[in-house]
């Protein structure tokens, strides 16, 4: 059976990693490789970069990180944040990430998603869509959740399916940072309305959400932040009592 | 040991080069009929869509030199795709080494198969070592369906080949190369078949 999956996600700035780490282990807490190695050893089933970086060398900066994580790593690798053309993506992909994430270029340029499916195929192109609760409605924000869109989140998420995406990164900013787990009647919902693989993300706070967004949320994998790099959780822990929940998962 | 990669314009070949470099090998990426016939083992990726990759294999002439070739050859993803007969996807002809048709998984699960699974049911010197039920990292919409020339079982709806075997060729539906430990033993297997040392 296919496993479940278990994907930390590093936020990278400058070609470093921020938020703080709580891994006594680390000689260089901002190294991604370093990190990404870890979280390879620990059980991690695909690694997560989100590049919030703003300056004019960001993307230099990018490629050059993406290039060494994929040269220590052997497990795959996402990389969003910024990218907006298939020419960011077509460098990126040939310095070894395996797929990317796009999020507010694709609600702009939809045709966006059709060109990436087409050109590289669906399987690297993950459309992230951040989304909250607005009277009862899922709507779609951009920029992290601050700018609201006219989007319903599943008629844009059918949309992204049927447009080619491979795979979509589901943030519910209701949920996000709360700790109270993820949004799983929303993730449900997604599952039953389109047929590609959806990541939960947002909302995190101990083993039992893991299994219930898997359970009740009917999700093909969940990514996590700070439960992970603050080593609240541990990742074979997860991964062990998942598996005590009929859960199947790589261990 | 000269290990050449097949380049015709089909995707991420990067993880390979890397994850050779990191069993302490190089590889070179070539299209080059000459050098792809003289390498001690041969790489043949692929990711994308299948009839525009047979296309770019017809333009350049290795679908005739690559069903040919007398070394180790090992297919992955789409390049094991494409070593069978035929495609469902884009209707496209294979190179017909594995016989055997490429088809669809249906609706009933998630398509594409994105993610870790098993693999059982292993057979030949690629799996030396490799005990059954490890996980490997699969990603898929099409898959070769059970057939003689399978050396390896994944269950996804319902069993199917995850790798395949005739005489000199290998094929992985699993990227090796992305498959933690176990894929990059997988690979060295593969690197050491008639190999002297």
């Amino acid at each position: 059976m296919l496993a479940k999956r278990i994907i930390p996600c590093l936020d990278i700035k400058n070609g470093r990693t921020v938020k703080g780490v709580n891994f006594v282990d680390l000689r260089d807490a901002g190294d991604p490789v370093e990190l990404a190695e870890i979280y390879s050893a620990e059980g991690a089933d695909e690694l997560v970069f989100l590049d919030i970086s703003a300056t004019e060398e960001r993307r230099k900066t990018l490629v050059n990180m993406v290039r060494s994580v994929a040269e220590k790593i052997n497990i795959p690798f996402t990389v969003g944040g910024g990218i907006s053309s298939v020419e960011d993506v077509e460098i990126l992909l040939n310095n070894g990430a395996d797929k990317v994430s796009i999020n507010s270029s694709a609600v702009k340029n939809p045709q966006l998603i059709n060109e990436l499916a087409q050109k590289f195929g669906s399987q690297c192109v993950v459309v992230a869509i951040d989304a909250k609760q607005i009277n009862g409605q899922w709507i779609v924000h951009l920029v992290g959740g601050k700018v609201p869109t006219e989007l319903n989140l599943f008629d844009w998420a059918v949309e992204v399916a049927e447009r080619g995406a491979g795979e979509i990164l589901f943030t519910s900013m209701d949920n996000d940072g709360t700790k109270n787990g993820f949004a799983n009647e929303a993730l449900a919902k997604l599952s039953e309305l389109i047929n590609i693989p959806i990541i939960a993300s947002g909302g995190a706070g101990n083993v039992q959400h893991f299994v219930d967004t898997f359970k009740e949320g009917k999700a093909d994998a969940a990514l996590a932040a700070s439960v992970f790099h603050f080593k609240e959780i541990e990742i074979k822990t997860l991964k062990e009592e998942l598996r005590k929940n009929d859960i199947e998962v790589r261990l | 040991m000269k290990i050449v990669i097949i380049n015709y314009g089909a995707g991420n070949i990067q993880s390979i080069m890397f994850a050779i470099e990191r069993l302490g090998f190089k590889a070179v990426l070539s299209n080059n009929p000459e050098e792809i016939q003289n390498a001690d083992k041969v790489i043949f990726p692929g990711v994308g869509e299948a009839s525009s990759a047979m296309k770019k294999l017809i333009e350049s002439g290795l679908d005739s030199l690559i069903p040919n070739l007398k070394q180790p050859v090992l297919g992955i993803c789409l390049g094991m795709q494409l070593m069978c007969n035929s495609s469902e996807e884009g209707n496209t002809k294979g190179l017909g080494i594995f016989d055997v048709d490429v088809i669809k998984f249906s609706n009933k699960v998630k398509v594409p198969q994105m993610g870790w699974n098993q693999i059982y049911n292993l057979k030949s010197d690629l799996f030396k070592g490799i005990p059954a039920h490890e996980f490997m990292y699969l990603v898929h919409s099409f898959y070769v369906p059970d057939c003689a020339e399978s050396i390896a079982t994944t269950d996804y709806e319902m069993e199917y080949a995850s790798a395949l075997k005739k005489d000199n060729f290998y094929g992985t539906q699993f990227h090796p190369e992305k498959s933690g430990a176990v894929g990059e033993k997988i690979l060295n297997n593969f690197l050491k078949i008639n190999s002297k040392d």
